[in-house]
């Protein structure tokens, strides 16, 4: 059976690295999945979850935003700031989204609006993630 | 016995020094160990992307992105200075300024403006009366660099690019080789030079997405942070050898004098009873 090489990297650390059934990553026109001898890519990726199919079972990796390369035989994330999605903190997740949300009703200029925006998004994603993973456990 | 009071008191004090300099050699071993790690944990990103961005050169994309293409003359060169924030690490910061003066001089001659982006508290000041301008400081990083703090001050400079004001991005850091030789490097990261890009034998292209431009400049705008990043990183484990090697000097002067001076002492005690003897035999001798 053919596998797929994946990588997750981030500036400080390398989160993971083996092969791979398939991988699937938050691209920023739609979560995108990718099988071995998929074409080449490169996409940015918005705050989500990436999805690695082994055959061990499914490893679950929080990004919140970075690049996807995507070539015939390999996968790289370069995540910009990749924590394991266990580790995520509930609680400072829906802190930040209050904080975004009371932010988004002061915000004045443009570039206010825009960057509470992505604050909101990413802690949308990291709570749906959480959610999710909460099902998973049963 | 008054003898040699003076003496004794100096011996003293070198030994209050000697504790103090072991114990920053000791401190300065230990964050080295860390500051390793954190170097080579963060070197599977700036490789993966060098290799992405080798790829992307050779791959026959219609896009050029003009972090990649190299303009025709260069008249302005920004750097990005990186040193250490604390001192007493011997030569480090010094050797470092010193092969980039040397550099700048070269530049100047031929006619080419610097500018500079000081990393690091003693690169601000050894910079801030040599004439050349400094357009963004940042100071204070810690032994723990973050991300975050880096991105104002390279932005600083990207856009002062984009604009057509700088035409060369340079970073001048220590580069680490071992605990013993720190080597000062000036490295051009932007535009990307020709010797970053390894050779591929075949031509295709990437689908981007959302378009080549955005994925481009996201990747680029990465891959030279993480270099920022990487110099840093780089220069933390500089640093903190370099200061356990001057501080282990230090505590081997220290044991050299201590050794010495107790030489000194020992004589004038031994010189004095000697004549306190010859005195009292002389003394008995008289009556």
């Amino acid at each position: 059976m053919s596998v797929i090489h994946v990588d997750v990297v981030s500036a400080t650390e390398e989160i993971y690295s083996g092969d791979a059934k398939c991988v699937f990553a938050p691209a920023s026109m739609g979560e995108i999945g990718v099988y071995p001898m998929h074409v080449p890519l490169i996409s940015t990726l918005k705050p989500g979850e990436v999805r690695v199919e082994t055959e061990n079972g499914v490893e679950s990796i929080y990004v919140s935003g970075g690049i996807v390369e995507v070539q015939p035989h390999t996968v790289t994330i370069f995540s910009d700031t990749a924590i394991r999605a266990n580790d995520l903190d509930e609680s400072k997740a829906i802190e930040a989204k209050q904080r975004a949300e009371e932010a988004m009703a002061n915000a004045q200029s443009d570039q206010e609006v825009s960057t509470t925006q992505a604050a909101l998004a990413e802690s949308m994603a990291q709570l749906q993630l959480i959610s999710k993973m909460r099902g998973r456990k049963g | 016995m008054a003898v040699g009071k003076e003496i004794k008191t100096q011996i003293a004090s070198i030994q209050n020094t000697q504790k103090i300099t072991s114990a920053m050699e000791m401190v300065a071993a230990s964050k080295m160990k860390k500051a390793q790690n954190r170097m080579l944990a963060s070197r599977p990103y700036s490789d993966k992307i060098a290799k992405v961005i080798g790829h992307l050169a050779h791959a026959s994309s219609e896009y050029k992105h003009p972090y990649m293409t190299t303009p025709e003359s260069v008249k302005r060169i920004g750097v990005i200075m990186i040193s250490s924030d604390r001192g007493l690490c011997g030569g480090l910061n010094t050797n470092l300024f010193r092969s980039f003066l040397k550099q700048v001089l070269a530049w100047q001659a031929e006619g080419v403006e610097v500018e500079l982006c000081t990393i690091g508290k003693k690169g601000t000041s050894f910079f801030k009366n040599s004439g050349l301008e400094i357009v963004s400081v940042l100071t204070d990083i810690g032994d723990t660099p973050h991300f975050d703090d880096l991105l104002g001050t390279i932005k600083v400079m990207l856009d002062r690019y984009d604009s057509g004001e700088l035409d060369q991005i340079m970073i001048a850091y220590n580069h680490y080789k071992n605990t013993m030789t720190q080597v000062p490097t000036v490295k051009q990261i932007v535009p990307m030079e020709a010797s970053d890009m390894q050779e591929m034998g075949h031509h295709w292209d990437y689908i981007y997405e959302p378009d080549a431009e955005a994925a481009l400049g996201a990747l680029l705008v990465r891959y030279i942070e993480a270099l920022v990043y990487q110099g840093i990183v780089e220069n933390n484990a500089c640093e903190q050898s370099s200061r356990m090697i001057a501080m282990k000097s230090a505590t081997d002067n220290a044991g050299d004098m201590i050794k010495e001076l107790a030489l000194i002492y020992n004589k004038a005690r031994q010189a004095a009873i000697t004549q306190e003897i010859s005195e009292i035999v002389s003394g008995a001798a008289a009556v």
